[in-house]
């Protein structure tokens, strides 16, 4: 299932701006999978020690919080768009 | 001046320089940190009233590292007695503070504008920009034309015409977004990961938010040095209601004043409730939603200080309530027609949620309490459109007069006649 994801400078520490990769994953689970495999450590980073994605982190799907389309539930298609941003902004 | 010492991870404690840094290594939010040995050397209460009538009477808990350079005649806003507000909703004791008045735009991101701009100088930022649901977007336009800055402002196309024209004017670049305020966030986190530029609210957030003490500074010197009881704030990010308890929190450490107990109460529209309901459950797990409301400028779903929020008035003891769009009107209506106070929209919020928990014996009507009025009403005024009684068009004949205003008044006057 190749999906684009567009990873943060904040967690690629790319030096400009944020990175954007082809994965294979099926559901939030198998994404943090691969991104654990591309950039290890990072699911230390930004999940909790249960597991799951913290609340620093949102996943949007084609532009839509994920939150809003299942969560860990929701499948994802092919060519799906996943972007990943710390929610530190706003207000 | 500088007594600041860094910013610090929220989460993790980790330090960082001062620095236009969006997120700790951890990836959570970053705070300033402060010399607090510093700020009992360096204040009093006999330094800070000889100080002009602005924010910047409290510049050493503020995180800049050089006097202010712009943005001078902010903040010190009115704390209203409302006696005849206190009669309307049962309750003791009410006082209102007023940043409807604030300038120079009217609402009270003067006060974060202030701070954010004067850091963007620091830095040798030459352009500043924001995602807003219209009050900052106005601030940050106004703040940048004063200090000949370049601004842009990105906000939701769906906007209040008042806050879109009220941005346009000075001169700022506007973007308008085809999506909520959620939307324009992300857009605008992306845009300042990719191009670095001085967003106020994203990569300048943790000195901007600083600027939102001062409401609370400004009531608890504005009491006589002491800290309310009770205070009810409208939210939106969560911001304003943490920063206004780090406030009461930092005078006592400043040794400005005793530390008293005070319950922190949020108010948010029922169309627009993550941090009421996650409050309401008694937790800090935060659920986006969808915003429909009146109440614009408090319209986030996805609230980036919500767990903040939460925890800070969970943890104050306090509660939060939410309410309906009609409530909302009756709020600005009740506060406008009680202490000629005319607030916007997120000030009908404030005081509907005020006068539900007094209803609902949430809150103690013997309790000193401070409603927060953030906006001015002239800037919702389509939120009343079709909801006020605008009065009678007559020709200008007595005949009529008597026939229309007097006798429909039941006037007196005309009785005797």
């Amino acid at each position: 299932m190749p999906i684009q994801v567009r990873i943060p400078a904040a967690i690629s520490k790319g030096s400009h701006g944020s990175t954007t990769v082809e994965m294979k994953a099926a559901n939030l689970s198998e994404l943090l999978t691969a991104l654990e495999s591309m950039y290890p450590g990072v699911r230390k980073t930004i999940c909790d020690d249960a597991g799951k994605l913290n609340r620093f982190i949102n996943v949007f799907v084609n532009d839509e919080d994920i939150r809003f389309l299942g969560g860990e539930k929701c499948q994802f298609q092919d060519g799906d768009e996943v972007l990943l941003i710390p929610s530190i902004a706003g207000g | 001046m500088s007594l600041v010492t860094g910013l610090r991870c929220r989460e993790c404690g980790k330090m960082y320089p001062v620095s236009p840094r969006v997120v700790c290594d951890c990836l959570a939010p970053l705070e300033a940190a402060y010399d607090v040995d510093g700020w009992r050397k360096a204040l009093s209460r006999e330094v800070i009233a000889r100080r002009a009538p602005t924010l910047w009477r409290y510049r050493e808990m503020l995180p800049l590292d050089h006097e202010p350079v712009t943005s001078l005649n902010v903040g010190f806003t009115p704390l209203v007695k409302a006696q005849r507000l206190a009669a309307a909703l049962g309750c003791k004791s009410l006082w209102i503070k007023n940043d409807a008045v604030n300038c120079p735009t009217l609402s009270f991101k003067d006060r974060v504008v202030a701070v954010a701009i004067n850091k963007a100088k620091e830095f040798g930022m030459e352009t500043i920009a924001c995602a807003s649901t219209g009050n900052l977007a106005n601030a940050v336009a106004a703040h940048a034309a004063a200090a000949g800055l370049e601004a842009y402002v990105f906000i939701p196309d769906d906007l209040e015409e008042a806050k879109i024209y009220g941005s346009a004017v000075y001169g700022a670049h506007l973007v308008r977004i085809r999506g909520n305020y959620d939307a324009v966030n992300r857009l605008c986190t992306q845009i300042a990961g990719e191009y670095g530029w001085g967003f106020v609210n994203v990569n300048l957030r943790a000195f901007y938010c600083e600027g939102s003490k001062t409401l609370g500074f400004e009531v608890a010197e504005q009491l006589g040095w002491r800290i309310p009881p009770v205070v009810v704030v409208p939210i939106a990010s969560g911001s304003l209601i943490t920063r206004i308890g780090k406030a009461f929190s930092e005078l006592a450490e400043a040794g400005l004043l005793e530390p008293t107990p005070f319950k922190l109460i949020g108010a948010q529209a029922t169309g627009c409730s993550p941090i009421s309901v996650a409050v309401k459950q008694g937790g800090t797990a935060i659920e986006p939603q969808r915003p429909s409301t009146i109440a614009r400028s408090l319209a986030i779903g996805n609230p980036a200080d919500g767990y903040y929020a939460a925890k800070a008035i969970l943890d104050s003891g306090g509660t939060a309530g939410d309410v309906s769009d009609e409530e909302i009107r009756e709020g600005m209506k009740l506060l406008a027609e009680t202490e000629g106070i005319f607030g916007e929209t997120a000030a009908g919020v404030t005081i509907a949620v005020a006068r539900k928990l007094l209803r609902e014996g949430k809150m103690n009507p013997d309790e000193e309490t401070v409603l927060c009025v953030t906006g001015n009403g002239l800037k919702t005024l389509d939120a009343l459109v079709g909801h006020l009684d605008i009065g009678v068009t007559i020709r200008p004949r007595l005949e009529e007069f008597e026939a229309q205003v007097l006798r429909t008044a039941g006037s007196p006057a005309i009785a005797a006649n």
